[in-house]
């Protein structure tokens, strides 16, 4: 396991600080530590742990239940293509084949440039604009696999 | 006098180039020295001509869609400012069938006012059923939302009154009111357009539920692939909070309620209300034993109200109107509006809020003018991950709780998608059995090793290994699904398979080996 730096530490210190006097917060703090840092490090399970006096066997249960959260870095960009089944009729398997092929690479994996992590999605509610994709934090509908070239030159530009 | 402009700030608007059209118009209006004010509205739900630019006019506002970025130039230069013909204008929006035959009483505000300015809330009719609340005793605002014949939209359809009822029965120092706003369902947006497009009005139905069974403190639970409904909804929490419609002291009446939203964290288990507890405490999203019910013992162990996001959307109206006028629309049990959505392979996909009854075909053909390929229709799941897929021969159906569980089928959350007649159904029930595998919280072997084993044999049924005993072994394993699960993700994920089985049972024979 990667020893935290001192840098990471303190940022987990601090957000387990703003939030541990809430209601039921270890959602709410892991949602922090990967908003800061970029994916939860397994070194900040039991710090994590000693601040809110739960097991480190408890938040790191919470950690591998939820599919958002990861405890590895990931490229610049996520990318999370939708497989869910309005997706489906609009062609979303040959999208993310296309995806696949584009970056190579399958999902959860990031391109060898670190500029893309692919993610499969469950639904991101826009189904009426099917197939759909998620890039950080922007949503795109009716993805053609020429929008999603397009949107792979204009990552790979952005450092 | 300057113009209102109205380009919608919803997510599945920008996912299409909103904001881009958004700024076009501004930086267009600029260069021209037109006077004109571009307003973020929600979506009217028609997203098909997302997006939709609507120009505010004497006589009411008119629509242009789909507009691009490069169409912005020609619209001025057409001057749609005042109304003028292009070949993009939609007429006045109001009028266009698609909307105007629709009876939005839930979502009636979304898409047509601002969604986090207070005062265009108000000016809307909204607030008008809080008030009318903090006058009644709570057992009058339970008894009104009882007599309104309102269940639950989320999927289980329960009656929102008893649920209600239940929790103020409770004698406790606590309780709570949570919103399930983790809409995971494929083919479901309403809650997300409610929240992007109308926040207010979730908040206000939150906070009558407060007010009536004595709850201090209100969650929303929403789903972390929702950000534009996050800051929506924060957006707003924060103007109530400044006017007064949240805090120590409600509406000046010396009660209190405060509320929160609280981010869930991709996983589909957690719009299950027992599992979405356990998220909202923090925990893994494992399911709980029935009983104790939530409403008895739920969040921290507390009585809590669980309810969806349409269904809380639809209080404010209740209250403000009265039960008998909420009541009068729709058949049956199945009282009031339900805002349908019409997603997947289609022409025009879109909300659709109507009175319980109308048919599937109406739905399909003639608001959504069949497939968006063009292809005959084949199948047409409703109802989420977990629904039937019903076949054209039954497409005369009503949509309505009771008219759908006759034919097997389930009306859920009220999302509809179509599939065209390329769809390889046998792959769509494989996929069922995949996406419970992917997303079962593991509490029950039904569940956590049943859709394993269920997608390893439909991989068999498939490439033809010994098909005939394997899809009795199918059946068998739905069987046990069924009835051996402890909630409705394991005990469900067999309905679509089923019905697969059951109309499209040719497409497992498909295979060439054996």
């Amino acid at each position: 396991m990667q020893p935290l730096t001192d840098v990471e530490r303190r940022a987990v210190l601090r957000i387990v600080d703003e939030h541990k006097a809430r209601p039921g917060p270890l959602i709410e703090i892991l949602h922090g530590v990967q908003a800061t840092l970029g994916f939860v490090p397994p070194a900040a399970v039991p710090v994590i742990a000693l601040g809110l006096n739960l097991s480190r066997a408890e938040v790191h249960g919470v950690v591998t239940f939820y599919h958002f959260f990861r405890d590895h870095p990931v490229g610049r960009h996520v990318v999370r293509l939708c497989q869910a089944e309005s997706c489906q009729a609009m062609g979303a398997s040959a999208l993310t084949a296309h995806a696949k092929h584009r970056l190579g690479i399958d999902f959860h994996q990031t391109s060898a440039d670190g500029a893309f992590t692919l993610e499969p999605v469950y639904c991101l509610g826009n189904c009426a604009c099917s197939p759909a994709l998620m890039i950080d934090g922007d949503l795109m509908g009716r993805v053609t696999p020429q929008d999603f070239d397009a949107m792979v030159s204009a990552g790979q530009a952005r450092k | 006098m300057s113009i209102d402009i109205y380009v919608p700030r919803d997510a599945s608007a920008l996912s299409l180039g909103a904001e881009g059209v958004a700024r076009a118009i501004e930086a267009e209006a600029r260069e021209r020295r037109a006077d004109v004010r571009v307003i973020r509205n929600g979506s009217r739900g028609l997203y098909w001509l997302e997006p939709m630019v609507e120009v505010a006019l004497p006589g009411g506002r008119r629509a242009y869609g789909p507009v691009k970025t490069q169409d912005v130039a020609g619209l001025f230069a057409a001057d749609f400012l005042q109304g003028g013909a292009h070949p993009l204008a939609q007429g006045l929006t109001e009028e266009i069938p698609y909307l105007k035959s629709q009876q939005r009483l839930t979502s009636a505000r979304v898409g047509v006012i601002e969604p986090t300015n207070v005062a265009d809330y108000v000016a809307h009719g909204g607030y008008q059923g809080l008030p009318r609340a903090l006058s009644m005793t709570q057992a009058e605002i339970v008894q009104s939302v009882l007599d309104s014949g309102l269940r639950g939209r989320g999927g289980a359809a329960f009656p929102t009154g008893i649920k209600w009822k239940t929790v103020l029965d409770q004698n406790a120092a606590r309780k709570y009111v949570t919103c399930n706003a983790d809409e995971g369902d494929s083919g479901t947006f309403s809650d997300r357009m409610l929240m992007e497009g109308d926040p207010f009005a979730l908040i206000e139905g939150m906070t009558i539920a407060g007010i009536a069974v004595g709850a201090t403190q209100g969650y929303i639970y929403l789903r972390v692939e929702y950000p534009h409904a996050y800051a929506a909804l924060n957006e707003a929490l924060n103007a109530a909070r400044q006017a007064r419609y949240l805090g120590r002291d409600v509406m000046g009446s010396g009660r209190q309620f405060e509320l929160e939203v609280r981010l869930g964290a991709g996983a589909y288990i957690c719009g299950e209300e027992t599992s979405m507890l356990e998220s909202l405490e923090g925990k893994r999203g494992e399911i709980r034993v029935r009983p104790p019910l939530p409403a008895i013992k739920g969040l921290f162990g507390q009585p809590t109200v669980v309810n969806n996001v349409v269904t809380l959307s639809s209080i404010p109206i209740i209250l403000a109107r009265g039960a008998a006028y909420y009541r009068d629309f729709g058949t049956g049990k199945s009282r009031g509006t339900l805002p349908l959505q019409l997603a997947g392979n289609v022409r025009r996909g879109g909300l659709v809020e109507r009175a319980f009854g109308l048919s599937l075909r109406e739905l399909l053909y003639d608001y959504g003018g069949g497939s968006a390929s063009g292809r005959p229709i084949r199948a047409v799941q409703v109802g989420g991950p977990l629904g039937a897929y019903i076949p054209a021969s039954q497409f005369d159906v009503a949509i309505d709780y009771e008219a759908l569980t006759a034919i097997g089928a389930l009306l859920g959350h009220g999302g509809v998608v179509v599939f065209d007649d390329t769809v390889d159904m046998a792959r769509m029930a494989r996929y069922a059995m995949e996406f419970c595998a992917i997303e079962s919280c593991g509490k029950c072997t039904p569940c956590r090793i049943g859709s394993t084993r269920g997608v390893e044999v439909i991989d068999r049924i498939i490439e033809g290994v010994e098909r005939e005993r394997n899809l009795v072994l199918l059946e068998d394993l739905c069987e046990t699904m069924l009835q051996g699960s402890l909630c409705g993700l394991g005990g469900m994920t067999p309905f679509p398979v089923q019905s697969i089985l059951k109309h499209f049972r040719e497409d497992f024979h498909a295979g060439t080996r054996h």
